[in-house]
């Protein structure tokens, strides 16, 4: 009885940090409009400056608290605010979505710049003598435990007070729904968010200097874990509902530490249950909770205000100009792949084999994300399962590597479509939730298996074998990628340009008037689902064999969310964005951190001398790159496009027209009526 | 011949009865009104027939099937066509795109592989039956802008489009005066009546505005607090006293 007591109570313990993180998420969702995911990384950053205050640098606790949680953290919320989240407020919630998305890539980079998380262990808490331990119903508590617990009560019952009681929580709560709507209403929007930011910020900040004590370091992936694990309390309470989150949380604690507890320790349930258990539940609160059917975001009544989203540029081109265009392209792509062939070293013709293969990869996104119109938080989890199962088929069922290629394609189709089928009946936001619990899975459970990752040791990946031709030899190899990319380019287009994708657009547009003409929105979405997951396996099949073996980590949910950051930034809705993707991907690491920027930082000035800068530098600058999303939802390559290429339409107009040597008439400008 | 036939429909939401045992059919080719006050549960009627909502009791049959387990898009592919209130369109198409997609639906050509085999794009029938309702509609010169840049007027012609490409047995518009003037009004009704007469086509309009209705239909339900209150031609029914009573009030 005594252990049972024993449990609950430090079940409700751990609880509470999750219910810090899931109350915070829950607030920021509820007065911002923004499922904050980098609300994580907003607590890391305070986490961080207090440990560099206190620890390295030796100041007392109160000047520290008061820098990191009460000064920097609800500064970083109004820059949020002010520079961000403030011109997105009339965007999608998937745009704010991919925009804290960049967040989550890029802030701890930043942070990582100045402060040393490797050796910042033994973190301490905002009592003094945090570890002094009371028994407590058989329960062993610290001062540290007891505070998280004592702040996370007070932040929960202090925020459900506010939305209940204050007009100022009912103002929030106007400006997220309709900030127009709100400013008719006589409510100063712009004044209301920055309060709202500062309150969350404040929240994600105390949070960020009490939970090193329970992770014993600070990270920034110990803090991205908890609050990932924190979602499955959010979720629980539909994202609205802080007394929820709050209950939701302690129920989770309740529940892992309970099976902490009584599973026997060895046993492969527990083995795998416990780290997962956040993830299985969220999973299974998203396909299984009725509330969550068929939600949708509130849309904002007055956002017909905003015009319409520009038409991709290959909607406006004329004939000759795609003639020139694609003549270009052409010769230019026939240029370089003649200098990688004939002249290329080893180094760059496998850097060209890497952009041919994320090109593959990130086609993936172009079809679920620019075509079909949904996030995946999981692609790089398909592009493993592709990668995993062909390395074991080839290693260990000794089968050809280019059949392996096929059938990982087809493999990580099939659980696309298994897992789209419950999870599509869930809208924007809780599909994307849906996909990454899914990703957290895999990376917690899945991966681990010897007969998945090999264990300790990567599985090998041979490199195919057709006939004569051994592509071992690396020019070959690339070759053969290059065919799969045209291959998997031109599935990718006539898709776009088929049935399936206007289907597709038709059911973006309007589901309900989508299923008016007749059209299964279901289906189309799972088609969608598993013909992009298809295509991540087979990249990733290709990728463990130019890599020689498929590791771990190599497909970790993380890296997914960067590839996803980086084409929704680029271009997300053509197979040139993909490819320019992972141009940008492949060689920022490559080339221009290493070589060109140092070059040119060295012969523009001549005080200081660069030799390499950080690959972090990357991360940030792609990251920062999301914030462009929202201003940019075709991608900020397609802008560019759109605007060039009527550049390059005014040069054939000029020559079409002194050709035709007649005076010019130029077309009558239609003025568009709009909709009112 | 009644194409729907609709007996003792039920729905209740959490404890408000939205429709109470509501019966209605149309014939092939006739249109029908259904009128009612605001609230009065015909929206409520109108996603039961679509299959948006599940009644609670009660039969739906159309064209002698029983569509109690059928779904929404299914529906369609039977013969029951649509517009929306608030009109719904497809973003990022052209009103000619519509068409084309309303077409590809029902010739029943969308498969995966055939996309991949080059077949995806429009035919040259397609484009074809495209063009004729483009012209049908009076919408050439509004035929390849975005749908975005278009006048409310415009949009619920697509709409109307959109629904008879799917050549319907049955056209289910829900208000669709709304949001337009006078003229744009009697020019929709002008052209519904039409395309109606040309294809015999079954009509069944919920609408607030009465002189539309007087002009277009032969018979009309009227519905009140979730319940049929009177139905017949259109004159006998505005001589009746409860409907007089649910439209004007007591004092009447």
């Amino acid at each position: 009885m005594d252990k049972l007591l024993g449990a609950l109570v430090d079940g409700v313990a751990f609880g509470c940090v999750y219910a810090l993180l899931a109350v915070g998420l829950t607030l920021a969702y509820k007065t911002s409009g923004v499922f904050n995911i980098a609300f994580g990384v907003q607590a890391f950053v305070s986490g961080a400056i207090y440990y560099q205050l206190h620890i390295y640098n030796g100041w007392g606790i109160l000047p520290s608290f008061v820098i990191a949680v009460l000064i920097v953290a609800p500064l970083l919320g109004i820059v949020l605010d002010r520079f961000l989240f403030r011109y997105l407020r009339t965007a999608s919630p998937i745009s704010r979505l991919i925009v804290a998305l960049g967040l989550l890539v890029a802030i701890p980079q930043i942070v990582l710049l100045k402060f040393d998380e490797t050796d910042a262990v033994n973190p301490t808490g905002i009592v003094p003598h945090g570890l002094v331990t009371y028994h407590i119903f058989g329960a062993v508590l610290n001062r540290d435990d007891l505070m998280i617990i004592a702040c996370a009560a007070l932040v929960a019952i202090g925020l459900a007070l506010l939305f209940r009681y204050t007009a100022l929580g009912i103002r929030m709560r106007a400006v997220v729904e309709s900030p127009r709507m709100a400013e008719l209403a006589g409510t100063d929007s712009d004044r209301i968010s920055t309060m709202a930011w500062i309150l969350s910020s404040l929240v994600a900040g105390l949070a960020g200097v009490l939970l090193p004590t329970v992770t014993s370091g600070v990270s920034d992936i110990y803090y991205t874990t908890l609050l990932t694990a924190a979602i499955a309390a959010v979720v629980f309470a539909s994202l609205t509902s802080i007394p929820l989150a709050f209950i939701g949380a302690i129920l989770l604690g309740v529940i892992q530490e309970l099976l902490n507890r009584y599973l026997p320790t060895n046993s492969l349930l527990a083995q795998e249950l416990r780290p997962s258990l956040p993830f299985v539940v969220l999973f299974l609160i998203l396909i299984l909770s009725p509330a969550l059917r068929n939600r949708r975001e509130a849309t904002d009544p007055l956002a017909g205000v905003d015009p319409p989203p520009p038409a991709p540029a290959a909607r406006v081109r004329s004939r000759e100009l795609t003639i020139t265009t694609r003549t270009l392209g052409v010769v230019a792509g026939l240029g370089i792949g003649y200098y990688v062939f004939f002249h290329g070293n080893d180094s760059v013709v496998g850097q060209a084999t890497q952009i041919a293969i994320y090109s593959v990869i990130f086609c993936s996104i172009v079809v679920i994300t620019g075509i079909g119109g949904q996030v995946s938080f999981a692609q790089a989890t398909f592009a493993g399962i592709g990668g995993f199962a062909s390395a074991q088929l080839a290693s260990n069922a000794g089968m050809s590597v280019l059949l392996t290629i096929v059938c990982a394609g087809l493999l990580a189709a099939v659980i696309g479509a298994l897992l789209a089928v419950p999870a599509l009946r869930l809208g924007g936001i809780f599909l994307t939730l849906a996909t990454y619990a899914f990703a957290l899975f895999f990376d917690n459970v899945i991966v681990s298996l010897s007969w998945v990752s090999g264990g300790i040791f990567p599985v090998v990946a041979p490199r195919p074998q057709l006939g004569m031709i051994d592509f071992a030899n690396d020019r070959a190899y690339l070759a053969l990628c290059i065919v799969v990319l045209v291959i998997v380019g031109t599935i990718v287009v006539l898709v776009r340009n088929g049935t399936t994708g206007r289907y597709l657009t038709a059911v973006q547009g309007s589901e309900t008037a989508a299923a008016a003409v007749g059209i299964n929105p279901t289906r189309a979405r799972i088609v969608a689902f598993a013909l992009s997951a298809g295509i991540a396996g087979v990249g990733g099949a290709l990728l463990v064999s130019q890599e020689g073996h498929a590791g771990k980590a190599d497909f970790a949910a993380q890296i997914g969310l960067f590839w996803l950051v980086l084409v929704v930034t680029l271009g997300p809705r053509t197979v040139e964005g993909a490819i320019q993707a992972a141009i940008g991907f492949v060689l920022f690491q490559s080339r221009v951190l290493t070589d060109w920027l140092p070059w040119i930082i060295n012969h523009v000035q001549p005080f200081l001398h660069v030799n390499a800068l950080p690959l972090a530098v990357a991360t940030i600058f792609f990251g920062l790159g999301a914030v462009t999303y929202a201003r940019h939802p075709e991608g900020i390559l397609e802008a560019n496009k759109t605007k060039s290429l009527a550049w390059v339409q005014r040069r054939i107009d000029a020559v079409k027209n002194r050709a035709e040597r007649r005076p010019e008439n130029p077309a009558p400008t239609e003025q568009p009526e709009t909709v009112p | 011949m009644t194409l729907l036939d609709a007996v003792g429909v039920s729905k209740h939401f959490a404890g408000i009865i939205a429709l109470d045992n509501v019966s209605l059919d149309v014939d092939e080719g006739e249109i029908v009104g259904l009128i009612g006050p605001n609230g009065a549960g015909k929206t409520t009627l109108f996603n039961c027939l679509l299959g948006l909502l599940k009644p609670d009791g009660g039969k739906i049959t159309f064209d002698g099937r029983n569509l109690t387990r059928v779904a929404t898009y299914r529906r369609a592919r039977l013969g029951i066509g649509r517009t929306f209130q608030r009109i719904e369109l497809f973003a990022g198409m052209t009103p000619r795109e519509h068409f084309l997609v309303a077409e590809r639906v029902r010739n029943g050509r969308g498969a995966l592989w055939k996309d991949l085999l080059y077949l995806g794009r429009p035919t040259a029938a397609e484009q074809a039956a495209a063009q004729e309702m483009l012209e049908l509609l009076g919408l050439e010169a509004a035929a390849d802008s975005p749908i975005e840049s278009v006048s409310l007027g415009v949009g619920r012609l697509v709409e109307v489009g959109r629904a008879l490409m799917i050549k319907p047995k049955l056209l289910l518009l829900d208000e669709p005066s709304s949001g337009l003037d006078r003229r744009e009004t009697a020019e929709l009704a002008q052209k519904l009546l039409t395309v109606q007469r040309e294809e015999h086509i079954a009509i069944l309009l919920v609408e607030h505005d009465i002189e539309l209705v007087r002009e277009m239909v032969s018979r009309v339900f009227v519905l009140d607090f979730g319940t049929v209150i009177a139905s017949g031609s259109v004159d006998s029914v505005f001589a009746d006293d409860a409907v007089r009573r649910a439209y004007l009030g007591d004092a009447v």
